[in-house]
């Protein structure tokens, strides 16, 4: 009965991954490399979205005319189902991708479960000694590495200069005066002030961290999210939905998002560098320097968003390690990075690539920079990543009235002392 | 393609049960003949019990199979860390232990279970009473002769022909609140916005909705199959007594279609109880859990949590099951008592 509803389960995540990708993820080749030079394919599972793809897809295939003998097959997974799909190839072994684009919240659960091959001890090092610190951090486990971090993010507030302009009002630095903005908007254009993702428990991070919360603190190994900070995180989210500063959906939050926020019906987003490229498609910013972008919002403590990012890593189980290797490498290298940079605004993880000219000049990189540096970061557990779910469903109840602030925090605790036997 | 096969999941899961009854009746009937009957009866019978061999053969692998081993792993606590894995060329052993009933005490004594239970009576009820209302009420309708009979049919089966995924991803689109082509039209008409699969009532009413545009098409034929194997002197001698068309559907055609209606409200009830990729494609589960079913729960237990559960997915598998079954068999006996031969 297990394996029945596994493979309806199975049946339904691969229908929504076939839908979307459509792509072929057979590996039928298992060379490695033939006196010293590399050959064979490299499956690489990225999870970017669909502004992004294209790019990537175009470096991914450059990596041929370095290692002519090395074929490149590009597989985009949508990042929703992505871990779910890695899992479930990763397990089986059959037509597992040689190379992931891991969340950073992923890389420790994979490691844990034996899913990731070691970086080799020489790009070990050199991650260690050439990219950000808190960057680098997301790709161990138990102090071994086991990803290349390819970018880092955060979340930051965007805005529609020429609707805050119109309604005469400055960029927000508190939730005070993001809700007072809101209403100016309102009285101005009729639209809205803000959207506020519902259906994705990453948007409520800036708000716990705004009141001086956390979800868990991982040193004393205890659940935070159910604290006063977490119910007032709760609260806050809620009130901005009734007091009309912010608008949200329960579903299709991302496109919903996207399209509000392009098309001038929301004159505020919070999000990340990811959805830089996106953006620009709209016709609200058909002139770019429409778009600005400021730090999230303070709540009542401080202003604080997650570090977030993704780390390419490789299959243990790879039966083609060397040539994985070589690649995730040219994927995490600074020409890489600089192109990544320039063309999709995405922030490098190499501390020198913010020296290259095409990365100084990009507005996006300008701002996000400084915004990473002081971005909170993460507990790196294996859980990290399964924490999300139990909170989104927490999160969409108070932010709809569901639930009260007190019982979608101290449910979301619950949970997550569920997922973390032993924790306080 | 793939909800083809999703269908066929669902449906093979209720043929699943389906046998599992059949064989239960069956074997109850044998249990009771003697050692030596089942000899003779192996005799006689030996050309028809190879020639069934391969079919339960495959039966036993395919759904005997899995069906123990989801029955033994929810009596352990195996998940995604302890069960044995091969990556690449390491292998790695099983630690997972027996923990005994651990598992159905942890899920019955959660009160979630009781609430994605009455959540789901509430939801299978609802969507096999309205689905099987409409597909009689079609049915009796392309029951008659007129012009365009052919095409109305045609209209009314393609549902049932689109990959359920297709269309439940069809309704996602009209259904989304702020773009969706529903509000568009609503607002046309000056009606708000209504937030379709934001708002746990609006939610459900959305996923019953979606079910029952799935179903009725199956619906609608079997007891159109049914409509035309009554008589129609039965409707005739009726006439000419008298009787007024409420009369006649009364005491001719709900009598006549009988063995079909029970038939495929049994088969509906199994398949909407375990209508896996409605609720999952269309809202998650959410907003929140409002819509959540048992099958749905199983599944976030099993995926979406990490370490994956794998004892508690298969607990809530087997307990799945084991309504389904209690149901099955209630439902059979009642039939029995009013005179139905099942």
């Amino acid at each position: 009965m297990r394996r029945g509803i596994a493979a309806t389960a199975l049946v339904a995540a691969l229908a929504l991954a076939a839908t979307a990708c459509g792509g072929d993820t057979k590996d039928d080749s298992g060379e490695t490399k033939t006196g010293g030079e590399l050959s064979g394919t490299v499956t690489w599972w990225d999870t970017s979205n669909d502004a992004e793809k294209a790019s990537f897809q175009k470096i991914a295939e450059a990596f041929t005319a370095k290692h002519p003998k090395v074929t490149v097959k590009y597989v985009n997974v949508p990042y929703g189902d992505a871990q779910n799909k890695v899992k479930n190839a990763f397990s089986s072994g059959s037509d597992a991708p040689d190379v992931i684009r891991a969340d950073v919240g992923w890389v420790a659960d994979f490691a844990s479960l034996g899913y990731l091959d070691e970086v080799p001890a020489e790009t070990a090092k050199k991650v260690d000694a050439e990219f950000l610190p808190q960057a680098a951090a997301s790709g161990k486990y138990e102090g071994k590495t086991y990803a290349v971090p390819q970018v880092i993010d955060t979340l930051g507030l965007f805005y529609n200069k020429k609707m805050l302009a119109d309604a005469g009002v400055q960029p927000p630095k508190t939730l005070e005066e993001l809700k007072t903005a809101a209403a100016a908007i309102k009285a101005k254009s009729g639209k809205a002030g803000l959207y506020l993702r519902g259906d994705d428990s990453y948007w409520f991070l800036p708000l716990i961290y705004g009141e001086g919360g956390d979800l868990v603190d991982a040193k004393n190994k205890t659940v935070t999210v159910d604290n006063a900070a977490g119910v007032k995180a709760f609260q806050t989210a809620r009130d901005l939905v009734t007091s009309g500063a912010a608008v949200t959906n329960a579903t299709d939050g991302w496109t919903n998002m996207q399209t509000a926020f392009k098309s001038g019906e929301a004159a505020m987003m919070i999000n990340g560098p990811w959805a830089v490229a996106d953006t620009y498609a709209g016709d609200q910013f058909k002139d770019k320097a429409n778009l600005g972008v400021a730090a999230v919002p303070a709540g009542s403590v401080k202003a604080g968003a997650p570090q977030g990012g993704h780390d390419l890593g490789v299959y243990a189980g790879s039966k083609n390690r060397d040539a994985a290797h070589a690649f995730v490498e040219y994927m995490t290298s600074q020409e890489v990075q600089v192109q990544s940079a320039k063309e999709l605004s995405l922030l490098p993880t190499r501390t020198a690539a913010y020296e290259q000219p095409d990365v100084k000049s990009s507005e996006m990189v300008q701002f996000f920079k400084p915004a990473v540096d002081k971005a909170v970061e993460r507990a790196w557990i294996p859980e990290n990543g399964s924490l999300f779910e139990p909170l989104k469903v927490e999160y969409t109840k108070a932010i709809t009235g569901a639930s009260s602030p007190e019982d979608a925090a101290k449910a979301a605790g619950a949970e997550f002392r569920k997922i973390l036997k032993g924790w306080k | 393609m793939a909800a083809h096969t999703s269908q066929s999941v669902a449906k093979a899961a209720g043929d699943d049960v389906e046998k599992d009854v059949a064989a239960r009746g069956r074997s109850r009937r044998t249990d009771s003949g003697n050692r030596g009957g089942l000899r003779r009866a192996l005799a006689t019978h030996w050309y028809a019990w190879a020639m069934i061999a391969p079919v339960v053969l495959v039966l036993g692998v395919i759904i005997g199979w899995p069906l123990i081993r989801g029955v033994y792993l929810s009596l352990t606590d195996a998940n995604e860390r302890n069960v044995s894995r091969t990556i690449g060329a390491r292998h790695i052993e099983a630690t997972y232990e027996f923990v005994g009933l651990d598992n159905y005490a942890a899920v019955l004594g959660d009160p979630v279970f009781l609430q994605r239970l009455v959540w789901t009576v509430v939801w299978t009820v609802a969507c096999v009473s309205i689905t099987f209302t409409l597909g009689l009420v079609l049915a009796n309708m392309l029951n008659r002769n007129f012009r365009g009979r052919a095409a109305y049919r045609m209209a009314l089966i393609l549902p049932w022909a689109v990959p359920g995924f297709v269309s439940v991803f069809a309704w996602r689109f009209l259904f989304n609140r702020d773009n969706g082509i529903l509000n568009k039209i609503l607002d046309g008409g000056g009606i708000a916005a209504v937030p379709w699969l934001d708002d746990p009532t609006w939610a459900k009413f959305s996923v019953v909705a979606v079910t029952v545009w799935l179903g009725v098409p199956f619906m609608m034929v079997a007891l159109l199959g049914g409509l035309q194997s009554i008589p129609g002197e039965l409707y005739e001698a009726a006439e000419m007594d008298g009787a007024s068309p409420w009369q006649r559907f009364r005491h001719i055609t709900l009598p006549g279609l009988r063995a079909v209606s029970m038939t495929v409200i049994l088969l509906s009830t199994i398949w909407t109880f375990n209508m896996f990729p409605v609720i999952f494609l269309l809202t998650r589960g959410g907003p929140g859990d409002s819509t959540e079913i048992l099958v749905t729960q199983a599944f976030r237990e099993a995926f979406v949590a990490s370490p994956r559960d794998f004892a508690g997915s298969a607990t809530w598998g087997v307990l799945i099951l084991a309504l389904l079954m209690i149901f099955a068999l209630v439902y059979r006996r009642s039939l029995r008592k009013q005179g139905e031969v099942w």
